[in-house]
């Protein structure tokens, strides 16, 4: 297996990788995979709850080179979009920008799923809190 | 299992000089140590085979003129050669392609050959491929295959086998020495039993050959694989041993011609090839007892310099019962291939499902009872004549520090840490 040049890169120097406190409320946690097939991608995300925009994304992933890669660069991706455009991303955009052979489009597709949990943990707390704002506000 | 999924391996050396890592004097990049996939040739090796290219070409079935006569010497060297390396005599070696061959020949001419005495042949679990496979095709012929299970540390369970040979057993073939682990196979005791019960044993021995001491009287072998590139020897070089009495065993040819290796392996003969694959033998016999010491001695310093200086890493398969150049190793929340890319100036192999071309994890530490997460997690060293401390030295340096890279990039580690049991976590898994 022949790595492309960017994945290469992403796995030298991976860019956001780290951890938020995943009980923080704008902070939304993704984690897909399984350790028995070989990919498990945690992603979060910190968004500001006034204007939707992800202010900063970090990741940790185990899984191989292009798995790692796929992570670094969603991360980067999502950084600065509203939650709404990091919905967007799609993961063939991913599998286009890294050259992804095709025995690891999952690997892009993993970052998708990601992307998605992260943002899907972060609404369910933004929605389980407004009745608790509600309340307080009574 | 597949070698260093980086195909620049040998190009990406350049790439690595850039990046100005401290590379001690004396050693040469990339590193190779994936002595169970192949091994370099001999230089001693290359010298014995040279003049049958050019002018000692011909062909060792020319019994009318010197040309003939020249090559045929050449064989019948090699044929001693083999046959002393193992304890058999010269008539019981026949010249093939090499292992896949060797072990097709074995099984399918003892099946086809012995298939009115039965039809039930034994294997294990943690074959090659070249010899489930085989199994398999006979099992569509109409053969009955019993897969032994193998114990953790990868032995075959002799009870297991003593229970599973029946009356219409034909045919025991279980390896010496396992490609992927190194276990070493309780060879003798299985010979014994299969003698015992009048069973023919045919044994896959390519990693064992020159490695460890073979005798087939003393192990009661009947039928054993060689092939020369696991011992320093050229490629497409192979020999089977087949036994000539107390049994005579018999196969039918599995390729029809001309007539060769007493009509049962027809085809000109690899004059070149065999020249080597006998000159590898006899420096493995002359040199066996030195080395098998050193490479023990490399190998350990391999594990103790990794296994001092990180916590859960795991050795695959029997340290006992173990070829001495293999390290199986797995290093928990590590993928393999990540660890590979990271390390890629050495060049090494790998159970992760990432390096192989199914997408499975290896079915050698499956088979052990090695859960998924660390047959994935796997690399395997194999270490050989040529490497030397500095490189071992090296390699340890490099793994170290890759895999605490990447353990600070792994989401499972960080979990591990914070008291999380894997085993419990309910993962939203994509079907692959």
């Amino acid at each position: 297996m022949s790595y492309s040049d960017k994945v290469i890169d992403h796995y030298n120097r991976p860019r956001n990788v780290g951890s938020m406190d995943k009980k923080g409320a704008d902070v939304g946690t993704g984690l897909v995979g399984a350790p028995e097939c070989g990919d498990v991608m945690k992603l979060q995300i910190r968004v500001n709850p006034q204007t939707n925009i992800i202010e900063d994304a970090k990741f940790k992933t185990f899984g191989c080179g292009s798995a790692i890669a796929s992570s670094s660069l969603a991360t980067e991706w999502v950084k600065g979009k509203t939650v709404d455009q990091a919905l967007e991303i799609k993961n063939t955009e991913i599998v286009k920008e890294l050259a992804l052979p095709p025995v690891k489009i999952h690997c892009s597709v993993l970052a998708e799923d990601a992307i998605r949990a992260a943002i899907g943990d972060w609404k369910k707390k933004q929605e389980a809190a407004k009745p608790a704002e509600v309340q307080a506000a009574q | 299992m597949s070698t260093n999924g980086n195909k620049a391996t040998l190009t990406n050396h350049d790439e690595h000089k850039n990046e100005q890592r401290a590379v001690p004097n004396g050693i040469k990049l990339p590193i190779y140590m994936d002595n169970h996939a192949t091994t370099p040739m001999d230089p001693r090796v290359l010298d014995e085979m040279l003049p049958y290219f050019m002018e000692k070409f011909g062909n060792a079935a020319s019994r009318n003129h010197p040309f003939g006569w020249v090559a045929e010497e050449a064989v019948e060297l090699s044929r001693e050669r083999i046959a002393r390396l193992i304890g058999a005599t010269s008539k019981e070696i026949i010249f093939t392609s090499g292992a896949t061959e060797s072990d097709n020949l074995a099984i399918k001419g003892v099946a086809e050959m012995y298939r009115e005495k039965g039809n039930h042949i034994i294997t294990a679990t943690t074959e090659h491929k070249a010899v489930l496979d085989t199994c398999k095709h006979l099992e569509k012929l109409g053969f009955r295959v019993t897969y032994l299970p193998v114990q953790k540390d990868g032995l075959v369970d002799l009870d297991d086998l003593k229970r599973a040979i029946g009356d219409k057993t034909i045919l025991v073939t279980i390896m010496a020495a396992n490609n992927e682990i190194g276990v070493l196979q309780p060879i003798a005791e299985i010979g014994k039993l299969c003698r015992e019960r009048g069973v023919i044993f045919h044994s896959d021995a390519v990693q064992a050959i020159g490695k460890i001491p073979i005798d087939v009287n003393k192990m009661n072998i009947d039928v054993a694989s060689i092939t020369a590139h696991k011992l320093y020897g050229p490629k497409g070089a192979g020999a089977l041993y087949v036994r000539r009495k107390n049994p005579r065993v018999q196969l039918v040819a599995q390729i029809d011609g001309g007539g060769h290796e007493r009509g049962m392996r027809s085809g000109t003969l690899n004059v070149p090839g065999i020249a080597g694959l006998g000159k590898a033998c006899a420096i493995a016999q002359e040199e066996m007892p030195q080395e098998s010491c050193k490479i023990a001695g490399l190998r350990d310093r391999l594990k103790d310099s990794i296994m001092s200086r990180l916590d859960e890493v795991y050795i695959n398969g029997s340290v006992e019962h173990r070829l001495p150049g293999n390290l199986n190793i797995s290093f928990a929340y590590v993928e393999g291939e990540s660890l590979l890319m990271g390390i890629n100036d050495i060049a090494v192999s790998s159970g992760s499902a990432c390096t192989s071309a199914t997408l499975e994890p290896s079915y050698v530490l499956k088979a052990l009872g090695t859960g998924d997460d660390l047959a994935h997690s796997s690399i395997r060293f194999g270490i050989g004549r040529f490497n030397t401390e500095a490189e071992i030295d090296y390699v340890a340096d490099r793994v170290v520090e890759t895999v605490l890279r990447l353990r600070e990039l792994s989401p499972l580690y960080e979990m591990a840490k914070e008291g999380v049991d894997l085993k419990n976590v309910k993962w939203a898994a994509e079907a692959h």
